[in-house]
């Protein structure tokens, strides 16, 4: 199990996520910031930072829904260009879950979660359902899918979202602030079911706020802010002995709540 | 300070008399203030102050029998005509001996419609290959050919002709319409450029000016050789000046789907016409169903436009009773009243579906 420090994270083996010197504008507006980070196989990093930070848009630039204009992210060895073959191929290894779920209305829970291996991984349909019934076990809501997202809660909207994108094998999860729409009574649904999953050793990228969490599940914490890394540190010595002045702002917060 | 125990729970008590029931239903649509008790009374009185004189002027009255004009009254409708005209309202002048190829034509057409619209038939799988197959099964009877005595187009006519016109534009407009609409949503600029352009221009003209261009206009910038037939010629055009306004009905059931639709699927691995076809679409489509179907009931009606082109269509041949010397002046109204009806049977049906269509959707969703 990975326990990466700031310095040991600068010079991994062979990591499974390579972002060099990234930069990206939003018309005028540069929302990424020279963003150089390297994530390890099965390793967990959270991501926080006050929002328009940037931190959604660099998980999102990471399995491509936004484009870069300079700098390198490779994913397993293959770069992120416009060469289209190479973000299928990123794609597949990449799952994602939604602050807003983004399941499929009119598709059925166990739909949503076989459309991906039946169309893009051509898995035969009853092996695709098998699959998709085992991770909706897993989520624990096999009893609901045969229904329509719109029957679900919020919390079991995300439980079959998160199955969805288990569903392909994917090699990294990126989370997109997963609890952030839902009511209290039932984000620790939400948080199980990633603990779980981190424990079995997925690698996850997580943008959330809830910070419990994170020093539970982290091997390491990112604080952005204005588009820029501005802390990386183990979730201990991250909340415990925060460096920058901003991180220290930031917590007292956010924690004093 | 105050709380409920499980035990003391209030139970579920029955609706009021006055909300549900006969006296509820009457309450509720028809008397719920005193201004719609007043609409309500106030169209009852027009009820029966129209119903009865049409009726006897449409049944009780009128006439059903005779040669000529010079058998009606006057004073009821004159509908002697149908016995001679009615063939010549549905088949134009296609040759007698052949009725029976349009016939089957429109026979056929049942289970070809029936299989495309109504889900869980009983044979459904070889159902489906039979609508696709229809259309050239359709062509081949009306047309001919191969064994069948060919039958030029300009034979066709009557309510057969707007069938014929109306069905194929249907079929045809709402896939040129969706590529329309994707195409003006494209990120490629050219592909969007054209897209705009087709729309606002095919838009922005009436449809009787493009069907002079198709007829008149077109030949000079085709070579001589080359010729068209005619009914082709106001099939492409009818189809195209349908799928402009197609698309852009589309357009707008794809754009009230949220972003992250496309990249929920975008994040699942789909490629681009994946996400068009199994998430974008159908969500779209049926958002777009009541304009879809509006757009299609407007197409059906512009049929009645190839009179221009010298074709007599079920209202061409209404047309051409009302100035026919036996029966000049007697069948003003009623000629047109049959076509109307006609029409609005077709019509009629095709917005009950649709509305039909919705409910089995959203009941399916919710």
């Amino acid at each position: 199990m990975s326990t990466a420090t700031p310095e040991s994270a600068n010079a991994p083996a062979a990591p499974l996520i390579q972002i060099s010197n990234l930069n990206k504008w939003f018309g005028a507006f540069h929302v990424l910031r020279d963003i150089n980070l390297s994530i390890a196989s099965q390793e967990r990093v959270v991501i926080c930072g006050p929002s328009g930070s940037g931190k959604s848009t660099l998980i999102r630039c990471i399995n491509r829904l936004e484009d870069h204009q300079e700098g390198s992210i490779l994913v397993d060895g293959t770069p992120l260009t416009r060469n289209l073959k190479n973000i299928d191929l990123v794609r597949r290894d990449i799952g994602m879950v939604f602050q807003q779920f983004n399941l499929f209305p009119h598709l059925t829970v166990l739909e949503n979660c076989t459309l991906g291996p039946i169309w893009v991984r051509h898995m035969p349909r009853q092996e695709a359902e098998e699959t998709a019934e085992r991770l909706l076990d897993r989520v624990q809501i096999l009893d609901q899918s045969t229904k329509y997202p719109g029957q679900l809660s919020g919390g079991q909207q995300q439980r079959a979202a998160i199955a969805r994108a288990l569903c392909m094998e994917p090699r990294v999860m990126l989370f997109d602030e997963p609890t952030s729409a839902l009511d209290p009574e039932m984000i620790k649904e939400v948080l199980d079911v990633m603990t779980d999953l981190a424990e079995s050793g997925m690698t996850m990228i997580i943008v959330s706020h809830e910070m419990g969490f994170a020093a539970q599940v982290a091997d390491r914490m990112i604080f952005m802010d204005d588009g820029q890394i501005v802390e990386e540190n183990t979730p201990d010595a991250f909340f415990n002995n925060p460096q920058s002045d901003r991180t220290k702002l930031f917590l007292s917060q956010i924690l004093r709540h | 300070m105050f709380f409920r125990d499980q035990s003391e729970m209030l139970p579920e008590r029955p609706a009021p008399i006055t909300e549900v029931g006969v006296i509820g239903w009457l309450r509720i649509n028809l008397f719920s203030s005193y201004g719609n008790a007043a609409l309500t009374l106030v169209s009852l009185a027009l009820l029966v102050l129209i119903i009865p004189p049409f009726v006897s002027w449409g049944l009780i009255d009128a006439q059903f029998s005779g040669d000529s004009g010079a058998a009606c009254s006057g004073i009821g409708a004159c509908w002697a005509w149908l016995d001679q005209r009615l063939g010549q309202f549905f088949y134009g002048f296609y040759p007698a001996d052949a009725h029976w190829r349009v016939n089957v034509t429109a026979l056929l057409l049942v289970p070809a419609l029936l299989y495309v619209l109504v889900d869980n038939l009983p044979g459904a799988k070889f159902g489906r290959w039979f609508s696709y197959v229809y259309p050239l099964l359709a062509a081949y009877l009306l047309v001919g050919g191969f064994g069948l005595e060919v039958i030029s187009t300009d034979k066709f006519g009557g309510f057969m002709l707007n069938m014929v016109v109306g069905l194929t534009g249907i079929v045809l407009s709402l896939p040129v319409g969706i590529l329309l609409a994707l195409g003006r949503q494209s990120r490629l600029p050219v592909i969007r450029l054209l897209s705009i352009t087709f729309i606002e221009a095919v838009r922005g003209v009436p449809l009787i000016t493009l069907l002079f261009v198709a007829i008149v206009l077109l030949q000079l910038f085709l070579p001589p050789e080359v010729s068209l037939d005619q009914l082709l010629r106001v099939i492409i055009m009818v189809t195209l000046f349908a799928s402009a306004y197609m698309a852009e009905v589309v357009r707008g059931g794809l754009q009230a789907i949220p972003k992250g639709q496309i990249e929920g699927a975008q994040a699942v691995g789909l490629g681009y016409w994946q996400t068009m076809r199994l998430i974008v679409l159908p969500q779209a489509l049926r958002i777009s169903i009541p304009g879809i179907v509006n757009t299609f009931i407007g197409l059906f009606k512009d049929t009645t436009l190839v009179i221009i082109i010298g074709l007599f269509d079920l209202l061409g041949h209404a047309r051409l009773l009302q100035t026919n010397p036996d029966w000049i002046g007697d069948v003003d109204h009623e000629a047109y009243l049959f076509s109307a009806a006609v029409f609005f049977v077709i019509c009629f049906l095709m917005s009950r579906y649709s509305v039909s269509l919705e409910k089995q959707l959203s009941q399916d969703r919710h």
